[in-house]
């Protein structure tokens, strides 16, 4: 009976969470002619023509070339200074040490919708408007304070005595990171480092408001979507949720730890 | 080495918030008049409520969802890791993707409609978009944030639950404790912080929902970020828009400084250090 329950459980869960994206995959390689019938859900035939017409004549290609651009400026940014600082606050001891992971926190709860707009004034000063380079800075600064509070957690996931067995046979501080610290704390880093990918692929408002013609694949769908026949918003919703299905799949491991400390 | 970081979030973060405040307090006629412009006018109250309105369906609805998702895969039945990534799937999608998906789904030529009526449930198709059906909208939005945000407030809580000490509950079990009984005296106490961190970053992100309610309903249903983006992209009016912003400041800086005085000692102490 408890199993049948379970089962019961299962299927229903299961049907709740994928159901909703097979149907957008379903409808985004579904014929038009076939959409707008009522009758038929499934279509007679499967066709990628809304997939390619979106990435080819609506933009969608350079969009997506767009935010990949963005997304690596700013996991490059946020891992430059994000990873020194967070291994400062794990084998460190200092003053004001809680107060700086305080800050980080809580700059990890002021949404961007309230400096995008200030931003932009700012950057057209520095010339930096509408750029991709741009709107990568800002992502840059969503993602840093994550990234230091991961960093610093997945430091301390390994032992200091590792360090100074190195130091021991002659390694100095840096060459004992470089050597020792680092290749143990990769797949971690590497997990944020895709985690923060999504957060820069997903993110929307900022991208929107900070670039005009260079603008990311989510912004450039919320302008053109609006305008744009039915099929095409569903190709559109199938060519943001691939990677993302991808990359939740590769982190997999750590989705509980990294969800169970970070903020978002 | 931690110099870097800081610098960049003031520079980032810091400069353009104050670049905000100047907006927001700019007006010829006077310092507050942006802020007497918006607090009067209808447009405001109304995303001002939505945005409340929203929260208080979504989240409970959610946070019973996501109790009762943990405490299944927590089971540890057969399968559960699968699970696991099942209801993880949302996860990484944006809210535009959401809504996209759920647009699929409740468009008039959508798969809810086309559903009923093979089945003969219905004769003519439900329409759920358009200001004439803004309860049906808001519907559609509720579960849409429903289905896309669950996952989130699931992990943090499954995070919890992994964090409780068997022992508790196998000593209830000698004393004979019945599930529900267990449930409430012991589960729910310990899983408090998690709690506590998954409800405050929920209600955190509800004050800026944007993406979701912008597409599926565009300005039939206002809410705060979405007016923000409507007057600063369509009516190039930086500083309503910055006044707007400052608004959605201020309310997560308080839902904020209420969050981490609560977890702090959770989260500091023991999750990063």
């Amino acid at each position: 009976m408890k199993k049948f329950f379970y089962v019961l459980a299962f299927t229903a869960v299961s049907l709740w969470f994928l159901g909703p994206l097979f149907f957008i995959f379903l409808a985004s390689l579904t014929p038009s002619s076939d959409f707008y019938r009522w009758d038929a859900i499934f279509p007679s035939k499967l066709t990628l023509d809304h997939v390619r017409k979106l990435l080819v004549n609506l933009g969608g290609w350079r969009a997506m070339l767009t935010s990949v651009q963005v997304a690596l400026i700013a996991i490059a940014i946020s891992f430059a200074l994000g990873i020194p600082a967070g291994y400062a606050l794990t084998r460190y001891k200092f003053r004001g040490k809680n107060f700086i992971k305080l800050v980080m926190l809580f700059t990890r709860s002021i949404p961007l919708v309230v400096i995008a707009v200030s931003l932009v004034t700012i950057y057209l000063r520095l010339n930096l408007a509408d750029t991709a380079f741009g709107v990568g800075l800002a992502h840059a600064a969503m993602v840093l304070p994550f990234v230091v509070l991961i960093t610093s957690s997945i430091f301390s996931g390994v032992f200091v005595e590792y360090e100074e067995a190195g130091m021991v046979f002659g390694l100095t501080r840096f060459g004992a990171f470089l050597r020792i610290t680092m290749p143990l704390a990769l797949p971690g880093l590497a997990a944020s480092a895709i985690f923060a990918f999504i957060m820069s692929w997903n993110e929307v408002f900022a991208a929107s408001v900070l670039a005009i013609t260079n603008r990311t694949l989510p912004a450039h769908i919320l302008s053109t979507a609006m305008a744009s026949p039915d099929y095409f918003k569903f190709a559109a919703g199938t060519i943001m949720a691939v990677p993302a299905m991808v990359f939740i799949f590769i982190i997999r491991k750590y989705l509980i730890s990294m969800w169970g400390i970070s903020l978002k | 080495m931690i110099l870097p970081a800081i610098v960049y979030l003031l520079l980032f973060i810091g400069y353009p918030i104050i670049g905000t405040f100047q907006l927001a307090f700019s007006n010829p006629k006077g310092w507050f008049e942006n802020f007497r412009y918006i607090f009067f006018s209808k447009d405001f109250q109304n995303a001002f409520l939505n945005t409340l309105l929203l929260g208080m369906v979504v989240i409970p609805i959610q946070f019973v969802f996501a109790v009762g998702l943990a405490l299944l895969v927590n089971k540890k039945r057969k399968g559960y890791k699968t699970l696991l990534y099942i209801i993880a799937a949302p996860l990484a999608l944006s809210d535009i993707t959401a809504a996209l998906i759920s647009y699929s789904i409740f468009a008039p030529n959508g798969y809810l409609n086309k559903i009923l009526l093979s089945l003969n449930w219905i004769e003519r198709p439900i329409y759920f978009f358009g200001y004439w059906f803004k309860s049906r909208e808001f519907l559609v939005i509720v579960l849409t944030e429903v289905w896309r945000a669950t996952p989130l407030m699931f992990v943090i809580l499954l995070a919890g639950l992994q964090s409780i000490n068997q022992e508790y509950l196998e000593a209830a079990d000698v004393f004979g404790f019945s599930t529900w009984k267990k449930f409430v005296k012991i589960t729910l106490p310990l899983l408090k912080p998690s709690i506590v961190s998954a409800l405050l970053i929920r209600t955190l992100f509800a004050f800026q929902i944007f993406g979701v309610v912008w597409l599926l309903a565009g300005r039939d249903i206002t809410v705060l970020a979405g007016e923000t983006y409507y007057w600063y992209v369509l009516q190039n009016n930086r500083n309503i828009a910055s006044t707007y912003a400052l608004v959605i400041a201020l309310l997560t800086f308080i839902v904020g400084w209420f969050y981490i005085g609560t977890i702090r000692s959770k989260h500091l102490e023991e999750g990063v250090e």
